[in-house]
């Protein structure tokens, strides 16, 4: 086999076009490499050569799912690579999910051998892990280089079509894909001693980790909305001008809570995002883009809602971790319970 | 976060863009947005339409306030 012939996906960011100004980005060809695929190629040495990258961006990839999709395949598809690698994405929740589609898409309709890589709460995982390789990697590109020592071997044996073993073996992310195998002891010996270190309180690996669906049911509708006391809560990151609180633009570890009594419109005067992980351009300029305060106030007026909480709650959810999302939100939620909020209207961006 | 606050006993309604993210973290009312930098306006139309395409989205996320759910449910038009 001669040199391995791969093609890399990297966002608007990683490519070096621009920030989140840049994310509506259409997909775009390079030849050869571009940014983290110089750190890959190294890695890669001589074994294999990245011969195009394809870039899009992420806001673009995301708003627009099926038509970026197509278009990223055409360009993948005039390099006949023999490994498509895409990102790494870290904790970018956009570029993650376009990673984990494109990967998917490369791998199913084009028959491709594929992989992606990234933090694992990025929501690229949960969506993806089933049906592609995904390399767990740190939530931020400081951690480029311990990603890229992980992603070369497994390409390099994903493109040479060696079997690929176990997660564990392997260190990509668990995809709930069961093998069978013969073990040297028999069920009932494994499951007593397992037994018996969990009685010891010694740590023991089950064979049959139950999976992890956390789901809440739906809570009941509201019988009158036109009674109903409404509260507003962003994960946009929209906060009064000059962002009092500091809430960071990137991984919270605040929220705001802040008192719109008597206000009838956001302005750009007065409110603005201090979310870092979309253009801010249009939230700055009119915050109801992002929470609606305005349109409430006229059904409030109408009658057609009851009232509008006083306080709204913000905070950014830009590689925010999950634990301190659920923190944010139970603390908010526990306020708003008692404040007598009958349901809640939750934006995100 | 619409997780939590669901747990919490509220019913909530999740209005974003990234329809698949929405569903992954467990949001059970769903009302798709505009885009990712303004999920409640489009910048391109005048102040008038651009208030009424937003009432329009919030009117969309009461009537999801108000319709009875067993499952995470995708309130498109």
């Amino acid at each position: 086999m001669g040199k391995i012939r791969i093609v890399h996906y990297l966002n608007q960011f990683f490519a070096g076009i621009g920030g989140e100004e840049k994310a509506d980005f259409k997909p775009e060809v390079r030849e050869g490499v571009v940014g983290p695929g110089m750190a890959l190629q190294a890695g890669f040495k001589d074994e294999a050569e990245i011969v195009a990258t394809v870039i899009c961006g992420d806001s673009y990839f995301n708003e627009n799912i099926e038509e970026a999709k197509a278009k990223v395949l055409e360009l993948v598809k005039q390099y006949n690579p023999d490994l498509f690698i895409a990102g790494p994405a870290f904790n970018a929740g956009r570029y993650g999910v376009a990673c984990g589609a494109i990967t998917e898409a490369v791998q199913n309709e084009l028959n491709i051998p594929a992989l992606t890589a990234m933090y694992e709460e990025n929501p690229g995982v949960d969506l993806y892990r089933k049906s592609i390789y995904i390399i767990p990697t740190k939530d931020s590109a400081v951690g480029m280089r311990d990603a890229v020592s992980k992603i070369v071997p497994f390409a390099l044996k994903l493109a040479k079509g060696e079997k690929i073993g176990s997660p564990e073996e392997e260190g990509y992310i668990k995809r709930g894909i069961r093998v069978n195998y013969f073990a040297d002891k028999r069920g009932s010996q494994r499951a007593v001693e397992m037994l018996i270190k969990k009685i010891n309180g010694e740590k023991y690996e089950t064979e049959y980790p139950m999976p992890d669906f956390d789901r809440v049911t739906p809570n009941p509708a509201i019988k009158d909305i036109t009674k109903a006391k409404i509260a507003l809560v962003t994960s946009g990151g929209i906060v009064p001008k000059g962002n009092p609180d500091h809430i960071e633009s990137s991984s919270a570890s605040k929220y705001g809570k802040y008192d719109i009594e008597g206000l009838m419109d956001l302005t750009a005067d007065t409110f603005q995002t201090a979310h870092g992980g979309y253009d801010p351009v249009y939230a700055n300029e009119d915050a109801d883009r992002v929470l609606p305060v305005d349109v409430l106030r006229d059904l409030e007026k109408e009658g057609k809602i009851g009232k509008l909480h006083r306080y709204y709650y913000s905070t950014v959810g830009n590689g925010t971790s999950v634990a301190n999302a659920k923190k944010f939100a139970s603390e908010i939620a526990k306020e708003l319970v008692a404040d007598g909020v009958d349901a809640v209207i939750l934006t995100s961006t | 976060m619409v997780k939590e606050i669901e747990r919490a006993g509220l019913p909530v309604v999740h209005i974003c863009t990234v329809v698949p993210i929405s569903l992954t973290v467990g949001a059970n009312r769903i009302v798709p947005a505009i885009a990712i930098p303004h999920p409640l306006g489009n910048p391109q139309l005048g102040p008038e339409e651009e208030k009424a395409l937003r009432r329009k989205l919030v009117e969309k996320a009461l009537k999801a306030l108000t319709t009875e759910v067993s499952d995470q449910t995708v309130f498109e038009d």
